[in-house]
């Protein structure tokens, strides 16, 4: 028993991809449900489909928790796929950040997939087993060691998000999702093209070889590479919605089913990911000509697209136009502390993703709450008919705007503060305070419009829709909520997770040295396809394998 | 003697102009056409990133020189994402263009008013 443990836990990066990806496997066995959701083989196939489904979040979440544990300690949990040494193989590496968005990941896909078997995941075909995909998508996009690996999981959590947009049908969904997958195709290319030029310049897409060799690159060499780079900061600014690459989120975040929006919120989250990843510590400080590659175009693009989603926010004609603006703007609040490049900006940023993505998750699923009873208005923001409970969902809506807004006591307003202090002697410092409390205090007003016109501004006679929510989407919808209060109550603990990772990040050696192995660490230019003596020829004349996880 | 390098990058770059071109255009049709010869392009490009030789096996073994085998193995994994990418995007264009009548992007044949649009706003129907 105690080696079966001690088995799983070596493997638990890998088993982070593998158990959304047999969880799917098991689900397309299963079957659909057909259509048949009252009654009959169809609907047996769904609950059983919910069950397992939930059954496999559920472990996820557990399988993420002993992960944060795991790295909370400071221990890079290396994992080499198929015992390969590291720059020839392909490895998984857990970090604090890499442990910390695979828990955020978890803790966004229980509620949601709990809201969904309320309903929506009858409302098309094989909504479980597309869930599922997209999770092995994200899971393996934050646990890889490897930038093309990257570009594998991206396409993965890309594709299943294609079909999840459309679920549902309505022909603006399937309009909105025509230029969703059209624009990403083109990323897809870019990042190829992207990782291609990586490749010709350092003969290497492990991120910490990258990270030897970047600095070593020069002349005309670097300028090559450093437009490699860049290509790739127009592919992760376009997922993370960056400025002036944003302008395609809102409608299709507003366009998809609520669950669906309410997981796409995790999906920004990625791009940010791969800034931190690839431009704040491959192309960060030591390294070389290309030193701060992407410094003095982020921190401008990101107070540009917090502006922009605030004022998309203000001129919002829907509550899930207003949640998707307010997307763009807490991810340019994230990007603008990712922008700042110091460890104490970095431990910020990652502390407000953490919060704002369970915000924005809760208030996608809250918006659908209160559309679906105002009757014929939905989410639209005019005079309608009251919601049937104005209490719960009214004080629901205050909770997250508050959070969002970034009023104290909630964490928005922790992680707002943090990333204040962290600008102080920035050149940029007056800039950065001016957006981030103009954004903060233009939120509020915008969240403060929504509010009153859907819970005050009612015309009580127009007849709606009587019904209250069913406890089991007032319950997802409040847990997401709720996880967001007991970041504030935690607040302490979970910030000096966030400071250790950023620190952890910056520190490329120790990375270095866990992923390459001790004799990794040398600043061997020579590349494959360069005939000469030296060519470092099979993974056999590599250093000595290290078992898997240790 | 125009060399191979410079036939290759002037061949890749005309596709991807043709690519992008088509890319802009309003039908859902030509649309997909640009995708395809952009990632005909991007395959190629990532292909002649491992540098162009002739008669270099990929495998270490003898003499060399050597070809560089992992852009070779990175493009097969592309194309076969590729392939899936293309054949998805094709059903979705048929989707769209069966649910709003018109085989335009933006769902809205030119000429017509753009009452469409509010309804759009709107969001799917409830």
């Amino acid at each position: 028993m105690q080696t079966l443990l001690h088995e799983v836990m070596a493997h638990l990066p890998m088993l982070a991809v593998l158990l959304p990806s047999l969880t799917a496997v098991v689900l397309l066995l299963l079957g659909d449900h057909g259509g048949d959701s009252h009654g009959g083989h169809g609907h047996h196939r769904l609950l059983w489909s919910r069950r397992i489904a939930l059954a496999s979040v559920l472990l996820g979440l557990l399988m993420a928790a002993l992960l944060v544990q795991q790295a909370a300690t400071g221990e890079l949990t290396v994992y080499r796929v198929g015992d390969w040494p590291a720059p020839y193989g392909i490895v998984l590496v857990v970090d604090r950040l890499s442990a910390m968005m695979l828990l955020l990941t978890s803790m966004v896909a229980v509620p949601v997939l709990w809201y969904a078997t309320g309903g929506w995941d009858s409302h098309g075909r094989h909504f479980h087993a597309l869930f599922q995909f997209q999770l092995m998508g994200l899971n393996g996009a934050f646990v890889t060691g490897d930038l093309f690996n990257l570009f594998v999981f991206f396409e993965v959590l890309l594709i299943a998000s294609y079909v999840l947009m459309a679920h549902g049908h309505g022909r603006v969904r399937f309009r909105v999702g025509l230029h969703y997958v059209v624009l990403n195709l083109v990323a897809s290319a870019l990042f190829l093209i992207g990782v291609a030029l990586l490749y010709a310049k350092t003969g290497t897409l492990n991120f910490a070889d990258l990270a030897v060799r970047v600095p070593g690159v020069t002349g005309p060499d670097a300028a090559l590479l450093q437009a490699g780079a860049l290509l790739l900061l127009v592919v992760f600014g376009f997922k993370a919605a960056l400025v002036p690459l944003s302008m395609w989120l809102p409608a299709t975040y507003a366009a998809a089913s609520a669950p669906v929006a309410a997981l796409f919120a995790i999906m920004t989250k990625v791009g940010v990911y791969g800034i931190i990843r690839l431009h704040g510590v491959v192309f960060g400080a030591d390294a070389g000509p290309s030193v701060f590659l992407v410094a003095p175009l982020l921190l401008p693009l990101a107070l540009a697209t917090c502006v922009v989603g605030v004022l998309g926010a203000l001129a919002a004609r829907t509550l899930e136009r207003l949640v998707a603006w307010l997307t763009v703007a807490s991810v340019g609040t994230v990007l603008v502390a990712v922008g700042l490049f110091t460890d104490a900006a970095w431990g910020a940023a990652l502390y407000y993703m953490a919060n704002s993505t369970l915000v924005v998750a809760g208030m996608f699923l809250l918006a659908e709450l209160v559309a679906a009873q105002r009757g014929d208005a939905g989410a639209r923001l005019e005079p309608a008919s009251p919601v049937s409970q104005p209490v719960l969902l009214g004080l629901m809506m205050l909770l997250a705007g508050a959070s969002a807004a970034g009023l104290p006591p909630l964490p928005g307003f922790i992680g707002k503060l943090m990333l204040l202090e962290a600008s102080s002697a920035h050149t940029w410092q007056p800039a950065v305070w001016t957006v981030v409390l103009g954004v903060g205090f233009l939120s509020l007003i915008g969240l403060a419009r929504a509010g009153s016109i859907l819970f005050w501004h009612v015309r009580d006679e127009v007849p709606g829709t009587a019904a209250g929510a069913s406890p089991k989407l007032i319950g997802a919808t409040t847990a997401l909520l709720a996880a967001t209060v007991a970041m504030s109550v935690f607040a302490a603990p979970i910030s000096a997770y966030t400071a250790a990772a950023a620190r952890q990040l910056v520190d490329r050696e120790s990375y270095a040295r866990a992923v390459l192995g001790p004799q990794g660490i040398q600043t061997n230019t020579t590349r494959p396809y360069r005939f000469a003596p030296a060519v470092p020829a099979a993974p056999a004349a590599a250093p000595v394998a290290q078992e898997a996880g240790r | 003697m125009i060399s191979m390098e410079f036939l290759v990058a002037s061949g890749i770059g005309f596709v991807v102009a043709c690519g992008i071109y088509l890319l802009l255009r309003g039908r859902s049709f030509t649309v997909v056409l640009g995708l395809s010869l952009l990632g005909y392009a991007v395959n190629v490009f990532i292909f002649a990133m491992g540098r162009l030789w002739s008669g270099a096996p990929p495998i270490l073994e003898g003499a060399g020189p050597f070809a560089d085998p992992l852009p070779q193995a990175l493009v097969l994994t592309a194309i076969v994402i590729g392939f899936a990418t293309t054949g998805f995007v094709i059903e979705l264009a048929l989707r769209s263009h069966h649910e709003n009548g018109t085989d335009q992007v933006d769902g809205i044949e030119p000429g017509e008013d753009g009452e469409d649009r509010d309804e759009a706003e709107r969001g799917p129907g409830r």
